[in-house]
């Protein structure tokens, strides 16, 4: 269990290309951090950075106070989970757990007694001696995990340990994952590029787009207050609506129509991108003064509720709204104003 | 294995109709005919044969110069596959710690040792030249008078290092690939579970590897006893005939120099049991060993 810090770290596969570009995360002890972007992102660079599978170009990475940019993976006291698993095709499952241990020269009872324990709380008592072809998929996830386990390390770094199973059985994996690091205290760092299991899991989300960060925080603060408008849009099922606007005199202007603010938020004069999540707004109330009138295209239904896609002039809009009543092909509506979110149209920066 | 399904029954058969033939009158049918002409005494200008039973088998079983040549093959066969083995693997290991990732560069490597091998076993038997080889006079530097095809040892010793050189680039190329072939992250798992590259490589890349080493085991067996044939003949071709040489060899050289043909058939029966004999063991005590997936 450590702290680990990683401090203004750059990656050049080739001179002039950046894979990561200075970033810095304090990853507190016992911490559940998730890197999350899109593919290319640099994600697995940096986790594979600090594993020390790639070597650091700039910056410095610590973990537990001591800085290990030269230090050798296997000293590094981490312990990675990698997407297929790497199992040893060669070794039973207890042996894939004890490897790592051997290699350190611990003793055999010792070994004896951790592999229980974590065949004990991987349910993988049945498997021991088995090979890992003769698994299933969410039973090799599980033998990673223990190899993991079984080390006790300071880190835990996972590289999209669940993106080869099947749906159910990745969010299943996706809880037991997090009860596990919650139980053992372990530092985690997780890499995905599935922004629900980043929500899902993490203490705190690290947003990276291009190699750089674009924001840190926990879950609910990357959802109601992303700092970009890349992180809006990334954040979220379904994505958040970015549409242009216009600020004139307080009020945002979409299309032809424009929204009354009554001071709910500053607007500033000039374009603007206008984030609102689906469920931001609402239908109106019959009588009550609505705030854009929507024109329909089409209507997604989810079983809980549907999704309503509109325009207004060129701005395409999707709403929540729980099922029931037919709609009118032109639908008022009103917006939860305080929870709407206005982007630097050039910089993508919150305003 | 895939199931497919032929439309017309009589498909099948004519597509392995080729190989079919190929393997009839090149193998079985001079199988067939060795086997039969081994019990048989041959005149040798060709007047008729007399049927003698099983007395080629015991001549050449009870002939001590029989039995000495058994067991230089025997020697032979184990030390040149050992050797082109193991430097293969040796060699193939320090070229995939450097090519990791250059594709082109392995594909450049590869090339040339493809294109090696018939060069090689000219090379290396010029190194042996009496007059003009540069191991000979490296080894006259040293003190070593090599005599290769007059000394027993010296050919013996010029045997094994020609057919091994000339066996090394074959195992190199099917060792790199193997090691290329161990995925990426199974290497990166174990660098974090095992400091010791050394280790790690016994460990893990070795046992990964022991399906492509069990491939290569029985080629090189098959190499040793029977491909060198080539080397050996340019070695000692008419020279005394107090030089080392293999079973196969002796067949030859009874069979077409000695035209004593019922005797070198019963030798090469001999052989083919032998050779079966060595399959078998093969396969049902160490192939079964060695596969994972
Ligand atoms: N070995 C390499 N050599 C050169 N460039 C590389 C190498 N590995 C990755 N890159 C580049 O670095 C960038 C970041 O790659 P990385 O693997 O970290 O992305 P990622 O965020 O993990 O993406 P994904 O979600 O697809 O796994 C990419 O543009 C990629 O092309
Ligand atoms: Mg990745």
């Amino acid at each position: 269990m450590a702290h680990v810090t990683i401090d203004r770290v750059s990656k050049d596969y080739q001179a002039g290309v950046r894979a990561v570009d200075s970033v810095s995360i304090d990853i507190a002890d016992s911490e559940f951090i998730v890197l999350v972007g899109p593919s290319g992102c640099g994600k697995s660079t940096l986790l594979r950075m600090v594993a020390g599978l790639e070597t650091i170009t700039e910056g410095e990475i610590g973990i537990g106070g001591r800085v290990i940019n030269h230090v050798d993976p296997a000293d590094r006291d981490i312990a990675m989970v990698f997407q297929n698993y790497a199992l040893y095709p060669h070794m039973t499952v207890r042996n894939n757990m004890a490897y790592g241990l051997k290699n350190r020269g611990m003793n055999r009872a010792d070994i004896e007694k951790r592999v229980a324990e974590a065949a004990a709380i991987l349910r993988l008592q049945d498997y021991l001696e088995r090979r890992p072809r003769q698994l299933s998929g969410g039973q090799r996830q599980r033998v990673a995990m223990g190899r993991a386990i079984v080390r006790e390390p300071a880190a835990f770094l996972f590289d999209e340990p669940l993106s080869n199973l099947d749906a159910k059985l990745r969010v299943d994996m996706r809880g037991e994952i997090k009860q596990l690091q919650k139980r053992l205290g372990t530092t985690s760092i997780y890499v995905t590029h599935d922004q629900l299991e980043a929500m899902t899991m993490a203490d705190r989300i690290v947003v990276l787009n291009g190699g750089r960060i674009e924001q840190i925080g926990t879950p609910l603060d990357v959802y109601r207050q992303p700092q970009s408008a890349f992180v809006a849009s990334f954040i979220g099922s379904p994505a958040m609506n970015l549409i242009t606007a216009r600020g004139e005199s307080g009020n945002l202007v979409i299309g032809d129509q424009t929204v009354v603010m009554d001071g709910a938020m500053t607007v500033p004069d000039g374009p603007v991108t206008l984030g609102v999540r689906a469920e931001d707004m609402k239908p109106a109330d019959h009588g009550a003064t609505a705030h854009l009138e929507l024109a329909i295209d089409y209507v997604e239904e989810l079983g809980a509720g549907r999704l309503v896609h509109g325009h207004v002039g060129d701005a395409r809009l999707a709403l929540s709204t729980p099922s029931g009543e037919p709609l009118s092909d032109l639908l008022p509506i009103v917006f939860d104003r305080q929870r709407l979110h206005l982007f630097d149209t050039a910089t993508g920066r919150r305003l | 294995m895939k199931r497919t399904q032929f439309s017309s029954p009589v498909l099948p058969y004519l597509f392995l109709l080729p190989q079919m033939t190929v393997v009839f009158i090149f193998f079985y049918w001079p199988s067939v005919q060795a086997i039969q002409s081994s019990f048989y005494l041959e005149d040798p200008f060709g007047f008729g044969s007399t049927f003698v039973g099983l007395s080629n088998y015991t001549d050449a079983l009870g002939s001590g110069e029989y039995l000495k040549i058994a067991w230089f093959t025997a020697v032979f066969t184990i030390v040149v596959t050992f050797l082109s083995l193991s430097i293969g693997l040796l060699l193939a290991a320090k070229a995939d710690g450097v090519i990791r990732g250059s594709s082109s560069y392995k594909t450049l490597l590869i090339c040339v040792y493809a294109i090696a091998p018939p060069v090689a076993g000219l090379i290396g038997m010029m190194f042996f030249d009496q007059h003009i080889g540069p191991f000979v006079k490296l080894a006259a530097w040293a003190g070593w008078d090599m005599k290769v095809g007059i000394n027993y040892y010296d050919t013996a010793f010029a045997m094994i290092v020609v057919s091994v050189w000339k066996q090394i680039p074959y195992n190199f190329i099917f060792f790199l690939s193997g090691l290329q072939g161990v995925p990426v992250s199974i290497r990166e798992a174990a660098a974090i579970d095992c400091r010791s590259p050394a280790r790690r490589f016994r460990t893990v890349m070795l046992p990964l590897l022991a399906p492509t080493a069990f491939f290569l085991l029985v080629i090189n067996m098959t190499y040793s006893l029977f491909d060198t044939f080539g080397i050996i003949d340019v070695i000692v071709k008419d020279k005394a005939a107090n030089n080392p040489i293999t079973l196969v060899y002796k067949v030859y050289m009874d069979g077409f120099r000695g035209n004593d043909i019922g005797g070198s058939s019963a030798q090469s029966v001999i052989l083919m049991i032998v050779v079966f004999v060595l399959t078998v063991f093969q396969f049902r005590f160490i192939e079964r060993r060695v596969h994972y997936n």
